[in-house]
């Protein structure tokens, strides 16, 4: 079992699984939200291709959580917006 | 019709619209759709701070006040019109040097350009590198979504009774017997028009071939790198003083001098290249890389930005670096508006409003002399 | 990482890729399998554990975790360049496979909306389903694995076409006996559920705040428009209208394309697989839809023919008859362009609405997607038009009053960074940066 944190909350998950299909088998259905409309959004294709499923692994932004393999002791977050707030200028 | 204009890209809107506004009956021809040309393929930068003083700068400096105005009527919205201002940035004392030169001589001719030291640059871009010898600010620099403006003045010129036909080639000219222009041949059938306008860009020189009055329009090839969509970044357009030298070199090799923009949309704009290849369409790594290379030299976060997409334009140039604007002795009832290499978008609300202002019989608010058509016979 | 040239650089190691790469290699040429993915297999093969479908002889020509964003075709061969570094090869076989084709409708961007596609990954690869009352949807075959994967967890499958079709294709059934048996078994795996199969009834909204919980589904006509509604509680949809091939690589490479009987725009191959393009070759989804047999077969030929041999006879007569069944099942799911409302998502990334899209017709004049992408920005974002692009074609040449044309996909698929690479590494290698 390999475990990650996700907005604070401890989360477990099989090894090998995507950060992605873990929040989802945790019973969670989005983790960001949209630049302009700040619409909530979550896995869509499951493959890489829409970029809907954006989220913040160990401080880095806009990683695709379908495709980003979890790893034991990942800090994981909601993206709001383009997760690049700390930018703004 | 009193006046066809070939081509609905930046240019040939803003004359369709001046005329339009100026009471003329218009007719907007082009092969292609709206602002599908090099319009499509550049950026939306409306500068006076690149620009050495002589005829462009003058043209410059009218055109921002023109696009003061086309904001007022228009909706700066529905043009992506910003007022967001110039940096220009230099990294070595002698480039300190000319860029202090450089402002000198441009407040001389009316340029609102304040010089700024190392210590101020970072409170006008905060993301900017530490890495600066110093630097200029020119709060008329301005930036416009060049699709969208374009779009919009030929939907401002429809509503004032133009009619826009794309999908539709310009092929040939028809005559009268004093051998004035009296109209075009297009792929939909003859034309009559007091006036015709070759707003053709790029293809500026082919249309004027039509007319059996050469122009010698030549493409000079540029690339855009755009970013993944961020928050506000970059207030300013920022680029290097180097800039500046190669907006106007002769050379025909590879250029690369960046330009760092935000955009409304959140992606951030790095161009752009130069270079003489024809119209060579493929892409180069090679130049991608150098700009890549230069951006984050300014703006040192962008390594960690990921690049969504590239595109590619052939701006319309002419060897002294001047547009073409103005009726064409050689030719009556043809009048040129075409070859404003990397500064057509800018330049486009003065060549428009000077257009209209020559086709009505109004003073010219500026000396088209420098502009015209015939100075390149000998 | 620079690795010496091969003789053929694989692109995608899914069933196509995979076969190409075993023709090529058993018949001596040194082979480089490149796929973005970490582990080989594509879309189709995705073993969690145990079974692994990869002949060991291949396993050291793989490189997993190599994204291709960009090809260039040089004087004596191609350089792919990757997220793990260049890869230079004198022949290219291109086999990079499709994804779910979208239909936007109101509620289509509320989380718990996936690809069926999607849900299939989330089940097969990391054995998880989407949801516990799962509405499955859209068209054509693919549907029912992913109905029959789920199991009790669905809902009611919702077709908008009706497989009744191909009985007007009684030859190209007959010559796939197999396909048959396939779709028989997937029917009674639904029946032994009691997982209600609709034919002619399409997903037409999903309701929900931060979430779905349930959609509204209409019985279509025979012009497709939607008759009688009713609404249906679930706490997951899986939806998918065919596939898009991924053409991003293709078009860096100047391939012909060709608009296939599906309405996608495909790569046109030639009989041995070749691309218009010397030393380029395609093999599976990329030039044309039509499942992983296919995928495989062609796979075959590209490689053993990339290799200098001549494909067996055998090979050649078993695509025709997949191919054969292929646009029977085109022919069969056709698909509409859809009428969403104005106020309707297209693009997800930048959230443009379909009424934008149809404004920019309108007010401001443009003629194809490539100026409504420029205008209205469908398209414009992370995915560049890949979620987007069929739908916002169909809408605009709607606009237009015209059909969709292959230019038309053309202007919204051609994307010169083919997968995402940060500044910092493009500007690698660069002095002075
Ligand atoms: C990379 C790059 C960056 C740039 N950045 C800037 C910038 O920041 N600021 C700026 O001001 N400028 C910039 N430019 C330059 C600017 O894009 C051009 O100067 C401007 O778009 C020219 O507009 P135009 O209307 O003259 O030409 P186009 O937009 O090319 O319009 C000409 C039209 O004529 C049509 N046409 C041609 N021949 C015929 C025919 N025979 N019959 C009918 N129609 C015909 C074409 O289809 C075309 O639509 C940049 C250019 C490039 C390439
Ligand atoms: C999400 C999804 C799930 C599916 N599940 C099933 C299923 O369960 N059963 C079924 O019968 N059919 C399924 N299909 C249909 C399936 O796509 C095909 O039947 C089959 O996999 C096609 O094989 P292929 O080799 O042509 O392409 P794919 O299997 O799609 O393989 C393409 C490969 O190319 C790689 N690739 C793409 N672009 C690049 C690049 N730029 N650089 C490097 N690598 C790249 C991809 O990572 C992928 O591994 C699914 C399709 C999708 C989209
Ligand atoms: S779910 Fe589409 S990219 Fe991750």
């Amino acid at each position: 079992m390999t475990t990650f944190s996700f907005d604070g909350e401890e989360v477990t998950a099989e090894p090998g699984q995507s950060v992605g299909a873990a929040l989802l088998a945790a019973g969670y259905r989005s983790w960001r939200t949209t630049r302009h409309g700040g619409a909530p959004r979550g896995l869509f294709c499951g493959i890489g291709v829409c970029f809907d499923c954006l989220v913040v692994v160990n401080g880095r932004p806009g990683l695709r959580a379908c495709l980003t393999e979890v790893r034991d002791g990942d800090v994981v977050s909601s993206q709001e917006g383009a997760g690049r707030d700390h930018l703004a200028c | 019709m009193d006046v066809l204009v070939i081509g609905a890209g930046m240019v040939g809107a803003a004359c369709a619209y001046h005329c339009a506004a100026a009471g003329l009956r218009v007719t907007v021809l082009d092969r292609g759709g709206v602002a599908t040309g090099t319009t499509s393929g550049g950026e939306g930068n409306i500068l006076v701070s690149d620009k050495e003083p002589g005829p462009e700068l003058d043209l410059a400096l009218l055109s921002v006040r023109r696009w003061r105005i086309l904001g007022e009527r228009i909706g700066a919205d529905r043009l992506e019109l910003e007022h967001k201002g110039g940096v220009v940035v230099a990294r070595s004392a002698p480039a300190l040097a000319g860029l202090a030169d450089l402002t000198g001589r441009q407040r001389a001719c009316g340029v609102d350009a304040v010089d700024v030291t190392a210590g101020d640059l970072p409170a006008l871009e905060p993301n900017l590198t530490r890495d600066v010898t110093g630097g200029a600010h020119y709060p008329q620099d301005m930036q416009v979504q060049p699709m969208l403006a374009a779009a919009a003045l030929l939907r401002a010129a429809r509503d004032l009774g133009a009619t826009v036909h794309t999908g539709t080639e310009v092929r040939g000219f028809l005559f009268g017997r004093d051998g004035a222009v009296t109209g075009v041949r297009a792929g939909s059938g003859d034309r009559a028009a007091g006036w015709v306008v070759n707003a053709a860009g790029t293809w500026g020189g082919e249309v004027a071939d039509l007319a059996g009055a050469p122009l010698p329009v030549l493409p000079r090839k540029g690339f855009v790198l755009v970013t993944e969509p961020l928050p506000r970044v970059i207030r300013h357009k920022v680029y290097t003083a180097d800039y500046v030298a190669g907006v106007a070199s002769d050379d025909a090799g590879l250029e690369t001098s960046v330009v760092v923009e935000g955009t409304r949309a959140g992606t951030v704009l790095i161009g752009a290249s130069r270079e003489r290849v024809g119209f060579d369409r493929r892409m180069s790594l090679p130049v991608i890389r150098e700009l890549a290379a230069q951006a984050i030299g300014l703006f040192p976060f962008l390594a960690d930005v990921t690049l969504l997409r590239t595109y590619l334009g052939f701006r319309p140039y002419c060897p002294d670096h001047l547009p073409v604007i103005g009726p064409d002795p050689r030719v009556p009832g043809l009048v040129h508006a075409c070859g404003h290499e990397g500064a057509g978008i800018g330049l486009s609300a003065a060549t428009g409003h000077l257009i209209a202002q020559t086709l009505t019989g109004a003073t010219p608010d500026l000396d088209l002399a420098p502009f015209r058509p015939e100075r390149f016979a000998a | 990482m620079t690795t010496s040239p091969a003789d053929i650089a694989v692109i995608g190691a899914g069933p196509a890729g995979l076969a190409a790469a075993a023709a090529a290699r058993g018949r001596g040429a040194r082979v480089a399998l490149l796929d973005s993915a970490g582990r080989p297999g594509g879309q189709y093969w995705r073993h969690r554990d145990g079974h692994n479908p990869i002949p060991a002889s291949l396993r050291q020509d793989i490189l997993a975790g190599h994204a291709v964003w960009h090809v260039e075709v040089e004087a004596d061969g191609f350089v792919l360049h990757t997220t793990a570094g260049e890869v230079r090869a004198r022949t290219v076989i291109v086999a990079t496979g499709a994804y779910d084709r979208q239909l936007p409708f109101p509620g289509w961007t509320l989380p718990g909306v996936f690809t069926a596609g999607g849900a299939q990954a989330m089940l097969k690869g990391h054995g998880v389903p989407v949801g516990d009352r799962v509405v499955v949807a859209g068209t054509g075959p693919f549907l029912l694995p992913v109905a029959a994967a789920l199991r009790h967890r669905v809902t009611g499958v919702f077709e908008a076409g009706s497989p009744l079709g191909f009985a007007r294709h009684p030859l190209a059934v007959a010559r796939n006996p197999g396909k048959l048996v396939e779709g028989a078994r997937y029917l009674r795996a639904l029946h032994g559920h009691r997982i209600p199969f609709h034919t002619r009834t399409a997903v037409v909204a999903a309701h929900g705040d931060d979430r779905v919980h349930a959609v509204t589904v209409a019985r279509l006509d025979r012009n497709r428009r939607p008759v009688s509604e009713r609404e249906i509680e679930c706490d997951a949809v899986a939806v998918g209208y065919g596939f898009t091939p991924q053409l991003e690589l293709p078009l860096q490479l100047g391939c012909d394309t060709r608009l296939d009987a599906d309405g996608s725009l495909v790569a046109t191959a030639d009989e041995w697989q070749r691309a218009s393009v010397p030393g380029v070759y395609l093999a599976g989804e990329v030039c044309g839809v039509g499942g992983a047999q296919l995928s495989v077969v062609e796979g075959a030929i590209a490689g053993a023919h990339a290799a200098g041999a001549r494909p067996r006879r055998s090979l050649l007569r078993k695509r025709a008859a997949l191919r054969a069944f292929a646009a029977a099942m085109h022919d069969t799911y056709r698909v509409g362009a859809g009428r969403p409302a104005d106020d309707t998502i297209v693009c997800r990334c930048e959230e443009v609405t379909v009424r934008e899209v149809r404004e920019s017709v309108v007010d401001l004049g443009a003629t194809d997607p490539r100026g409504v992408k420029l205008l209205a920005r469908p398209g414009m974002g992370l995915c560049q038009g890949r979620v987007c692009g069929y739908a916002t074609a169909c809408l605009v040449a709607e606009a237009c009053g015209r059909p969709v044309t292959a230019a038309d996909l053309r202007g919204l698929a051609a994307r010169p960074i083919a997968a995402p690479v940060t500044l910092g590494n493009l500007a690698e290698g660069v002095e002075d940066a």
